[in-house]
């Protein structure tokens, strides 16, 4: 799905050689500040490397139109955002940006459902908790079906019960929909569970170099 | 200027100064350090309306269309200027031309509207309706537009986190900044709204005031004022809407990236 060459991001990741397999689930881990983010930025092209290529589906990047491919290669922030006053918005925002047709309400509520959300869609969405949050913005995401999931770690405010169970509805949706997923968290328990293949950026960090932060 | 109107003699202008020494003795006695500014500013009050009503007076007997022309593109220029000077933070050149051009289009499009369509007079470079008319759009747009530059501002650096998490769901920078565009909107025409729903009760307008002053009957001042706060808020929501419409643009690069994203990298370190 992705091929790096001869990639350096930020002037701390260079991966001369790999790739991101489509259909399967990929989590990276490494240490803070290691660059995972920017990362996933950049495979949502949100960034640019400072130089090599990255290829998706066996194309340039740079030769794709950007906001077409963020429509394709969806991205959750790492701090969820709230997009719109109540949760039935909130959860629609993401189908609007992509222009995409409206979900239809029994599939929002199915969706919230799913991640243990039981609010009346009219509610206030900035009265919901930090974890009620991150899961709404997480299921604003799934509702727009992309082809690959780029996930900020989405569970990072969940107790770890809830963090399982969230996990293995997102893991068993994208699967359902044969989508790729790309993942960081600093659970290695949940990396472990959940992920087909773990890359560890740790070796294509760059020594000594300007880590922010 | 005639029935009636007192001429205030040099005395009774003199007299008005005593406002000034009530405001130098508390300022002297609070211990505020405001002295020299007061001074500076009194002084330069009086020198430029004194300049200015001289420059009026000849410009008023001698009606010509190029003076009347080149006075408004003064006025203009030196709401630009101030609008450059009055925002905090740093405006980038490309930011700096969308203002002119905003400013610029803004006002002499409802200039000349107003002057040929709502008021008409004859001839259309009569300096005695089109300067002080033009002074009111100009003065009121600069306002507006100095408010809608500082919310676009602030949005922007405040609302990075948002923008770029809209940007990531497939969102077009349009769309992704539409909140902050439509809040500087609303920031830049909220003055006019204001002045229009206080207007008579909580203050007579300056405008108004001056040409009652003047001895004119308050039933024509009032047609005045009404068709001039009409003009100023539809200049300040055009030149604001000009202005607000492409300013968000500079914002982002060619592939639709938020600019200086690398300021802000490590986000992954929470």
């Amino acid at each position: 799905m992705f091929t790096f060459e001869q990639v350096l991001v930020n002037g701390i990741i260079k991966i001369d050689d790999a790739q991101i397999e489509a259909g399967k689930i990929t989590c990276i881990t490494g240490p803070s500040g290691s660059g995972k983010s920017t990362l996933l930025k950049v495979m949502n092209r949100l960034r640019t490397p400072d130089h090599g290529r990255i290829y998706y589906k066996n194309q340039p990047m740079e030769e794709i139109d950007p906001i077409q491919l963020r429509r394709e290669v969806v991205m959750l922030a790492q701090d969820p955002v709230l997009f719109g006053d109540t949760v039935r918005e909130n959860a629609e925002a993401g189908r609007a940006f992509a222009e995409l047709e409206e979900a239809d309400e029994g599939e929002i509520k199915r969706q919230l459902e799913a991640f243990s959300l039981r609010h009346s869609l009219e509610q206030e969405a900035n009265r919901l908790s930090g974890g009620e949050k991150q899961r709404l913005a997480l299921a604003r995401m799934m509702l727009m079906k992309p082809e690959v999931y780029l996930l900020d770690e989405p569970t990072s405010a969940l107790d770890e019960k809830l963090e399982f169970d969230i996990m293995g509805q997102v893991v068993s949706q994208v699967q359902r929909q044969e989508g790729t997923m790309v993942f960081i968290t600093h659970n290695q328990q949940v990396a472990e569970t959940f992920a087909d293949t773990i890359f560890d950026v740790t070796p294509f960090t760059l020594q000594g170099s300007d880590i922010n932060e | 200027m005639n029935d009636g109107i007192i001429d205030l003699t040099l005395w009774q202008l003199a007299a008005a100064y005593g406002f000034v020494l009530i405001l130098l003795a508390i300022v002297k006695v609070r211990r505020i350090p405001r002295q020299r500014e007061i001074l500076i500013s009194t002084i330069r009050m009086t020198l430029q309306l004194l300049l200015v009503g001289y420059i009026l007076m000849y410009v008023f007997e001698n009606p010509n269309p190029f003076i009347t022309t080149a006075i408004v593109l003064v006025m203009v220029t030196f709401a630009i200027y101030n609008i450059f000077k009055r925002v905090r933070g740093e405006l980038s050149k490309r930011l700096k031309w969308m203002v002119a051009y905003s400013m610029l289009g803004g006002t002499i499009f409802s200039l000349l509207y107003f002057n040929f369509i709502v008021i008409q007079f004859s001839p259309w470079y009569d300096p005695r309706y089109f300067i002080p008319i033009a002074g009111m759009i100009i003065g009121n747009s600069m306002t507006g537009v100095t408010l809608g530059v500082q919310t676009l501002l602030d949005g922007m650096k405040d609302q990075r986190h948002r923008v770029e998490a809209a940007l990531m769901l497939g969102a077009t920078p349009k769309e992704a900044t539409r909140k902050i565009v439509n809040q500087s909107f609303d920031s830049a025409i909220l003055p006019t709204i204001n002045a229009m729903v206080g207007t008579g009760i909580v203050f007579l307008p300056g405008m108004m005031t001056g040409q009652i002053l003047a001895g004119v009957d308050p039933v024509i001042a009032i047609e005045y004022q009404i068709a001039i706060l009409l003009g100023v808020s539809g200049a300040v929501a055009l030149t604001v809407i000009m202005f607000v419409q492409n300013a968000y643009k500079v914002f982002f690069n060619e592939a639709s990236q938020l600019k200086n994203a690398d300021d802000e990298i490590g986000g992954d370190s929470k």
